[in-house]
Parts: structure tokens; sequence; C-alpha cells
């Protein structure tokens, strides 16, 4: 009989920690096209329709660019936490709070056409998710409160106030009744930058944190304490590293960036608050594009045009293959799995042999 | 308030604990034994789609519950293979989960949003459902929920007074002196990881079936992050979680009270009030770091490898 045992690796592997994620893509591709052959579709046409079909224009690539980017921003902030093992699963909830906060201004200066307004709603953004990331960080170095649960749990109290808001007080005064702000003047709105499609400017806020990120990473001392203190909290304590700057580093970072993301989302694509516009699942999908990119910027980057890319897809199959739009969501997840199972391969190797030659061996023996 | 409107929410409160104290009495067993599962989300929401469809389809809800808990073992065995298996990181594998379950329950759950059922019976007992304030109180719920409340006992007697729920928790505890012993910890931790995941199937399945008969996208709305809360607010001992689950089941019915007794706030505002008391109560728990420490089970979330302890 063939068995296939692990066994641990003297060395982690450097190779696998780069081709796991291309191994764990790949086993997504494999079993979608299973998926799709056992809904009883031609899995050529479902792999065009998923795959290609989506981005195969101008106006397609401009919509993986703007699905991509809120994805990337988001990653790239939470990877400063997650380093460290601070865990903010509560990315989603700090960009309802950047989208809440940047429209607030976009609505409180409706009437200007001033050039301030745009700058003014991005520096609200960052400030209402750092805000929200801020309660965990609290909780958590003041009084030892999981910031997992406590992140998580904010994301439904987000989720309130955004209805509340657009039910109640800034619901749109011409708007027939319908729960959502008015929409925002033209002074809240990015410009586009491509013509021909939606890609926004917001664009170029994921491409300046990018910079900073891989500055950070690459050369910041904070950055290596933070990613000691996460590896070996106690060396860190030894090596004087405070681990309080740690954890508010760590989730102000991923608070900051959702927060930014949030209000590009709303001075972007949407232009006023909406309920089903604005709770994108962006926060959740970006820990997936965290964890596929390695938590390295550039990783990142791929691992969100390629989650951009799922996202399309879903659209794309609920149009050309009547599909739910949801399997999107089931491949996304599907991909983590791979990613976290095919990751066994750093640190163990497969071995692969009979257990009847390792019964005569051990007999001969 | 009059005694009956108080009986109402009385009553009202056990219903919607049934949910987390099955899904919060399941993740204690699986935290006892060292494995921290954050998937029960994604456990119980495809629980709750797939006891829908079964017992939509063949008409028979008792066959819906079942499908529900199977359904909750085969999503806790992808969590399996995973972490127990080959090891992956259990914080990332558990979210991994819930956002695969989410996703799958609306998948496969497209066409069943609009779909009406009849939910479980509440019992009937002649004689003593019709008893006045007793018999609402105590001989008037669906079966489920005297499952739920059996429960309690069943897993306290296992966890601290049979054998093999000694074995279990010091497993959790030091799973390297376990192995030594000759008790596989894989194995074990296996068995503890698929009852989890019944029992939050279970508990989605009661959403579906018996809570509010119908199935819509998302409808646990964060019940299983509530029992993961639990289990730590029980600093994991099961009298406690059965304590916690009829507090936050108390919450969730007073949102709807609130109103009645003339509460002029908004409704998303008492909506919020579940979420925000889980945060209170932890913030109350952990405040001292000694109570998480000696309390919680020594392995908890580290990955074993024989080989490697």
């Amino acid at each position: 009989m063939l068995s296939i045992k692990l066994v641990p690796r003297p060395q982690p592997s450097k190779s696998m920690v780069y081709l796991s994620p291309l191994l764990a893509i790949g086993l997504m591709l494999v079993f979608g096209l299973i998926v799709f052959m056992f809904l009883g579709q031609n899995p050529v046409t479902a792999f065009h329709a998923f795959f290609i079909e989506p981005v195969n224009d101008l106006y397609g690539l401009g919509e993986l660019l703007i699905k991509a980017s809120p994805l990337a921003l988001i990653a790239l902030g939470l990877a400063v936490g997650f380093r460290a093992n601070i865990w903010n699963i509560g990315a989603e909830g700090q960009l309802i709070l950047g989208t809440i906060a940047a429209g607030g201004v976009a609505l409180w200066f409706y009437e200007s056409d001033s050039v301030f307004v745009l700058p003014l709603m991005f520096i609200a953004g960052a400030l209402g998710g750092m805000a929200w990331a801020a309660i965990p960080a609290f909780l958590r170095t003041r009084f030892n409160t999981n910031e997992i649960l406590v992140s998580l749990m904010l994301v439904y109290v987000a989720g309130m106030v955004l209805s509340w808001l657009i039910h109640g007080p800034w619901r749109d005064p011409d708007g027939f009744g319908f729960p959502q702000s008015r929409m925002f003047s033209d002074s809240a709105l990015l410009p586009l930058i491509i013509e021909g499609t939606r890609a926004h400017a917001g664009i170029f806020i994921t491409l300046l944190a990018l910079i900073v990120t891989t500055i950070f990473f690459r050369w910041g001392l904070l950055a290596f304490q933070m990613r000691v203190a996460g590896l070996a909290p106690k060396a860190a304590g030894y090596a004087g590293f405070n681990s309080q700057y740690t954890v508010w580093i760590g989730l102000l970072a991923g608070g900051a960036a959702a927060g930014l993301a949030g209000a590009s989302e709303a001075a972007g694509p949407f232009g006023q608050l909406d309920m089903a516009a604005s709770v994108t699942g962006y926060g959740f999908a970006a820990i997936i594009v965290a964890f596929v990119g390695r938590l390295h910027p550039v990783g990142i980057l791929f691992a969100s045009l390629l989650m951009a890319l799922l996202y399309l897809g879903g659209e794309s199959a609920q149009v050309n293959l009547a599909l739910p739009s949801a399997v999107s969501k089931v491949f996304q997840g599907l991909l983590l799995f791979f990613l976290l199972a095919t990751d066994v391969l750093i640190h163990f190797r497969l071995q692969f042999g009979s257990s009847n030659a390792a019964a005569r061996k051990a007999g001969a023996l | 308030m009059n005694t009956e409107t108080l009986i109402l929410i009385l009553a009202a409160t056990v219903a919607a604990a049934v949910p987390l104290i099955f899904a919060a009495l399941g993740e204690l067993v699986v935290e006892k034994s060292g494995v921290l599962n954050l998937g029960v989300e994604g456990m119980m929401i495809v629980g709750a789609i797939s006891g829908f469809i079964v017992a939509h389809e063949t008409g028979f809800l008792w066959l819906g519950v079942l499908a529900g808990a199977g359904a909750g073992v085969l999503m806790a065995f992808i969590f399996g293979i995973i972490t127990l298996t080959l090891m992956a990181n259990q914080v990332a594998t558990g979210l991994a989960l819930t956002i695969f379950g989410i996703g799958l329950s609306a998948f496969i759950g497209q066409n069943y949003s609009s779909v009406a059922l009849d939910g479980l019976d509440k019992i009937n007992l002649v004689g003593l459902s019709d008893l006045p304030i007793i018999g609402k109180l105590l001989f008037s719920y669906d079966p489920l929920v005297y499952l739920a409340l059996l429960m309690f006992p069943l897993i306290s007697w296992f966890l601290y007074r049979s054998r093999s729920g000694l074995i279990l928790r010091a497993l959790g505890e030091s799973p390297a002196s376990a192995h030594a012993l000759g008790y596989s910890v894989i194995k074990i931790r296996y068995l503890a990881v698929l009852f989890g995941g019944a029992m939050a199937g279970i508990g989605g399945a009661y959403l579906s079936l018996a809570y509010t008969p119908l199935w819509s996208e998302g409808m646990t709305a964060g019940r299983g992050w509530i029992a993961l809360a639990l289990v730590v607010f029980a600093t994991w001992r099961p009298g406690r979680v059965l304590l916690g689950a009829f507090l936050f089941g108390g919450m969730t019915i007073a949102q709807f009270h609130a109103q009645g007794l003339g509460i002029e706030i908004p409704a998303q505002f008492l909506t919020m009030l579940p979420y925000l008391a889980t945060i209170v109560v932890l913030v109350l728990i952990s405040r001292n770091a000694n109570t998480i420490r000696l309390n919680a089970p020594a392995s908890l979330g580290q990955a074993f490898h024989k080989e490697v302890h």
C-alpha cells in the first residue's frame, strides 16, 4: 500500500514559501473546473466566462483595477499587523467607518466646490478607520482583551451605525425615502484616470501605500521589532522592544488602510452612502489577499489582482452561466484553504513509500 | 409589564439562547482538546442552509436537523485536515472556514431565500403544557430546546466525570505528555473537532428550522463569533457557557421588547446590543490576565506533530 508521510525538514524551505501560493492557485483552478463540471457546465466555456471574459476589454481591465485597489490597500495595512501576530480581522468594520467619515465630510461640504473637500474626505476616512481599530488596540493593551473577537464584533456595530445614518439623519431628502444618502457633489468625487473605464484616482493611494510599506518592511527598525515581537514575544521583551507599540501600530495600520479604502470607495465608484454598495466584503477578502500575498507588498499586489478577478468572474458567471455570484466567495475561501494546506510543505516534505517496503526493511533488520 | 409579557420574554430568551448553547458547548469541547476553531460562524451557517434545504426537499424536519449536523461535521473535517493533519495555523484556517462557509451557504441557498417552511412543532404534553405559567415556561418548546439543555449535563459529565473526558482535557493541557502515555493526540483532536462541527451545525439548523423557519443570507448574524466569545467569558466551564448563552439570548430579545416598553431608541442601536455586550463581557473577564492564563487549555491553538515535540 502506498503511504505518504510528512517528514520535518531540517530547515524551512525557502522556495516553498513562494511556490505554495502558486500551487494553491493551481489547485483552486483544478478544483474549480471539477465543480463547474459537476454543475453541468462545459469546463472550457465556464473557464472562459469566469477568467477571460471579464477582462478582455479595456473597461473590464478598469473594473479589475478598481476592485484590486481597495483589496491591496487593506491587505497592505493588515500585513503590518499580521507580521506581528496581531489579528485584526475587523477591517470590514474599519472600512465602513472610513466610508462614513468620508461620506460625512462630503455631505457636510455639499455646497462647496473647494479642492480641499477630497483631501479632507481621505483624512477623515483614515481617521475613522483608525478610530475603529483603536478600540481593539486599547482593549488589548489595557485590558488584555482578544483583538480577534473585539475587532470582529465591531464590524456588526459599524454596519448598524451606517444603517442608522442612511435611514435617519443622512437620508437623501429627495430620495423618496430610500435608505441612502444624497449623491455627492462633483468636488467630492475622485477623477477618472483612464478614458472609457471607471478606474479612478484612488488607485494612486494604493500605489503610495505599496511604496510606503515596501520601505517600512525593508528598512524600518520598527517593522523588524514588530516581526520579532510576533515570532518570539519573549525575545522581543528581553531586547527591550515595547510590545504595546506593536499592538497599537499593527491595528492602526490596518485601520488607516481600511479607512482610506472606504473613503476611496465612497468618493470613487459609489458617490453616495448606500448599504448595499458600502458593505462590499473587501475587508474580509483582504485577509485572504494578505495571506496569499505572503504578507509581502509585491505578493499582495498580485494576490489582489487575482482576488479582483475572482470577484469579476463571479459577476460574469452570474450573467453568462446563470450561476449565483456567491461562487466567487466559494473560490476565495478555497484559495485560502489550499494555501494553508500547501504551506505544510514549507516545514515538512512528503515521503512517498509503500508500507510493504517499510515492513520488509524492518523485517530485514 | 404584566406576567404574561414577562413569561413571553423569558420563553423567547430561552429560544434565542439555544443556537448559542449548541455552538458554544461544542466549541468548548474542541478548545478543551487544545484546538481553537474560529470557523464556528461558517459551520453554523452551512448547517443552517443544509438543514433548510433537506427539510424543504424531503419534508422531514428531523432529517434537516441531521443534515445540519452532517454539514457541520464536513466543514469541521476540512478544518481538521488542514490544521491537524497538515498542521496549518488554526487562527487563519478558522477564518478561512468562516469566509468559505458564508460564501458556500449563499451559493447553495440562492434559490431558497423566499421559500416558506413550517418550523419544528413545539411539544404538547397533555396536562403539563397547559399549566399556568409553568406550562408556558417549561413545557412548551420545540424538542431541540430540550436537546440543547440536555447537552449541558451530558458534556459536563463527559468532561469532568468520564475517563475519556479526562484524557481530552489532559491532551489540551499537554499534548506531548498525552502522546508519551500512548494516546493518539491527532485522533482525539479530530473527534473533538468533528463533535464541535456537529454541534455548530445543529445550532445553525435550529435557526433555519425552528427559530425563524426560513433561509436568508447571513442569517447567523455573528452568533458563531458570539459563541466563541462565550467560551472565553465562561472561562472554559460548561455551566457558565449556559449562563452566558441565556444572558445573550435575553439581550437579543430585549431589543424586540424595548420599543414596546416605550424606549425611544433607533432599532439599529438595539441590534448592536449583543455585539457591544460581547465586547464588554470579554473586557471584564480578560481584565485579569491570570483568569485567562489559569483557565485556558495550555496548548490552545498550537499545532502538534509527534516528531517535532
